[in-house]
Order: structure tokens, then C-alpha cells, then sequence
């Protein structure tokens, strides 16, 4: 119940999204996501390589800085305004 | 999932030839990451698409120019710094930035690298620097630190190597920086203000190269190598380049930051200066007056 309190007060909600075919699954991303919203995926994509997944996306602040690291432009995040489309 | 639905575009996917994707870049290596800044630099410094051409020589970080959607070119070994000299003088008009890596543009290229440093051509400099020739197999570069083991040095290079910020802020540079791979947003800066800066710009990006120099210095993959870089940069601004040197395989502290951005005139305005006081009303400008 808190948490959802929280989540309301926020203007804005962290959006990220993963292109699973142009990853190397080298795991930067979820390395260095400063809240831990991103893990490796069990899934494989059409090279054998693991992808990132979006997996909390309460915990996302939107920062980008997945898609700034990306070597592979296989990822990138937004913010967007809660309320939004819904 | 509707959030998932309203995709967005990848705010670097107006830069990349798109149908060239994925690239040959190795799994970690840095120098997507560095795209991916210069990407957001462009995007953030303004200058329009058509008036911005990138050059590249032959190396990994030569692969740059091909997968960059802008006016690029890809010459001969070493060679980056002279076409970009040349484009720039033949159209003063145009923001040339040279994307190399270490082995064109401080081994091949060396000589270019501090004339044009000398005569402060207004171009911007990007040279990533991954301390071997990454592209055909680790052989010694000069920028490969001591003792580091190399193909063509498998008992460690034990040649001094080049303090590349130090060289080219003694030529003349009017801009001069250091950030590794792992300052994606102070990179991004720097590219923004030296392409923004008139006169020679060098900025050198140290860079992980999982598959070449860290598998044979057993220094582990590019995650390892990036929380080294977090671990031990130190920034320092204005830093003295003299101690900027990167000597051991492994050093304590790795000196990043702006070192030099002094004001100079830049080789045409010196011509046009030079000349118009030599020849008077005979002489023609050259560019914009």
C-alpha cells in the first residue's frame, strides 16, 4: 500500500526497451543499472546470445544510462508521464 | 504490457546506418559505447547533419564511419588527420571530426597527428585508444603500457609509450581530454564542446578490448575492465599533462578530465590574418571573415 502511495506521487515512470537481436549479451547494462531494474533474460535470441530483460519496472527511474553503455544500441530507456495513455 | 506497446524510437537510431546493424565490434568493446556518446553529442551540440562529416582510418574504431548515417569517409591507414585537413580547408564551412583509434592515429598516423596539432587545424580528434592494434591480431602499439603482453611482445612490451595528451597539448592543442569508456556522460561533454571549439581538439577515450589485449593480459571481460575504470580514475581538471602517462599494465590511478582549452587562432584564421597583412586588397578571404 505504501509503495503504490509512492508510486503515485511520481510524476513520471522509467520506461526501458530491449532489442533482442542486436545484443551481444555482454551485460553491461544490468552491471551498471543504478537500481537493479534490468536482468538477464533465459531466453536466447537468433545468435545464441542471452538478452536483457526489463524485469522491475517499479524499481526503473528512467536515468538511460543502459542505452548510453549499450555497445550494441540494443537498448534505451525513456521517461513517461504517468497517466499517459491509460 | 501497454507500456511496452508505445515503443519509442531509440533516440540513436536517427545517427546509425541501421541495415548495417549488428556490427563487428566485439562483445563488451568499447567503442559502441562511444558511438553511442558521440551520438548523443551531435544530437545535443546543434550543428546541422550537413554540415558535419566524420573521417576514419582503418582499424576497429575505423568501422565508426560506416555505421554512422553522416558524411563519412573511410581513407587509408593513418591517413584520417591529412583528408581531414584538406576537407576542412577546401570547406571552412564543415565541423570534420577524425573517429580513430591508437594504431592509425599515434603510430601510422603520428607525424600527421602533431603537424596538425602544431598548425591547430580546426578539427576535432577522437581517438580511442584500446593500447593494441586490435583489428589484425594485438601486435605492440605505442600506446601499449609496460610489461603488457602483446603478440608481437609475448614476454611484455618494455618500450615507454606515448603520453598522447601530453604530445599533443606541447604541439599547440587547444582542447584536450581524457575519459575512458566507463564516462559516458562527461564523454558526451567533451565531445559537445570540443566540436563546438575552434581550433584542434583531441579528445582520447580509453577503452576495454576484451578480446585482444584483456584475454592475453588475463585481465578479465570488459565489466571487469570498466569497474577497474570506476575504481581508479581520478578526475582532475587542468591536470599538469606531463603526469598523465599510463606506464604500468595496471596503474593506481588513471588521470582523467579536461587538461588543456586555451584560445589560439586556428590555421586558417592565421593564413587569412598573415596573408591580408602581407598582400593587402589583393589578397582574398578565405571563408567566413
Amino acid at each position: 500500500m505504501a509503495t503504490a502511495e509512492k508510486t503515485k506521487k511520481k510524476k513520471f515512470r522509467g520506461v526501458v526497451h530491449v532489442l533482442p537481436e542486436r545484443c551481444k549479451g555482454c551485460r553491461v547494462c544490468v552491471e551498471f543499472c543504478p537500481t537493479g531494474a534490468i536482468t538477464m533474460s533465459d531466453g536466447f535470441n537468433s545468435r545464441g546470445f542471452h538478452y536483457p530483460e526489463f524485469t522491475y519496472p517499479e524499481k526503473c527511474t528512467g536515468c538511460e544510462l543502459c542505452g548510453m553503455y549499450c555497445p550494441d544500441f540494443a537498448i534505451y530507456g525513456y521517461r513517461e508521464k504517468i497517466g499517459e495513455g491509460e | 504490457m501497454s507500456v511496452e506497446e508505445k515503443v519509442k524510437e531509440n533516440p540513436v537510431e536517427e545517427f546509425l546506418r541501421t541495415d548495417r546493424l549488428p556490427h563487428v565490434w566485439c562483445q563488451g568493446c568499447g567503442i559502441g559505447t562511444t558511438v553511442n556518446c558521440f551520438a548523443r553529442a551531435v544530437r545535443k551540440c546543434g550543428i546541422p547533419l550537413e554540415k558535419l562529416a566524420i573521417v576514419s582510418g582503418i582499424c576497429c574504431t575505423g568501422r565508426v564511419a560506416g555505421y554512422l548515417k553522416l558524411d563519412s569517409f573511410h581513407v587509408t591507414h593513418g591517413r584520417p588527420i591529412p583528408f581531414a585537413t584538406g576537407l576542412k580547408l577546401a570547406n571552412p564551412e564543415l565541423t570534420v571530426v577524425v573517429y580513430s583509434g591508437d594504431g592509425d592515429i599515434a603510430a601510422i598516423g603520428g607525424n600527421h597527428l602533431i603537424n596538425a596539432a602544431r598548425r591547430n587545424v580546426d578539427i576535432t580528434v577522437i581517438m580511442l585508444n584500446n593500447f593494441t592494434y586490435a583489428m589484425t591480431g594485438g601486435q605492440v602499439t605505442p600506446t601499449a603500457p609496460y610489461e603488457s603482453i602483446n603478440t608481437t611482445a609475448p614476454y611484455g612490451a618494455y618500450e615507454k609509450p606515448f603520453n598522447l595528451p601530453h604530445l599533443v597539448a606541447s604541439c599547440g592543442a587547444v582542447y584536450v581530454a581524457r575519459w575512458t569508456a566507463y564516462h559516458v556522460v562527461q564523454l558526451t561533454k567533451a565531445m559537445v564542446e570540443a566540436m563546438n571549439k575552434k581550433g584542434f581538439s583531441f579528445i582520447e577515450v580509453i577503452s576495454p578490448c576484451p578480446t585482444i589485449f584483456l584475454r592475453r593480459n588475463r585481465l578479465g571481460d570488459a565489466i571487469a575492465e570498466l569497474k577497474f575504470y570506476k575504481e581508479h580514475s581520478v578526475i582532475k581538471h587542468g591536470a599538469d599533462t606531463s603526469e598523465v602517462g599510463w606506464d604500468e599494465t595496471r596503474p593506481d590511478e588513471i588521470i582523467v578530465g579536461k587538461f588543456v582549452d586555451v584560445e589560439r587562432p586556428d590555421f586558417i584564421e592565421a593564413m587569412n590574418t598573415h596573408l591580408s597583412k602581407r598582400l593587402g586588397d589583393k589578397y582574398v578571404w578565405w571563408g567566413k571573415k
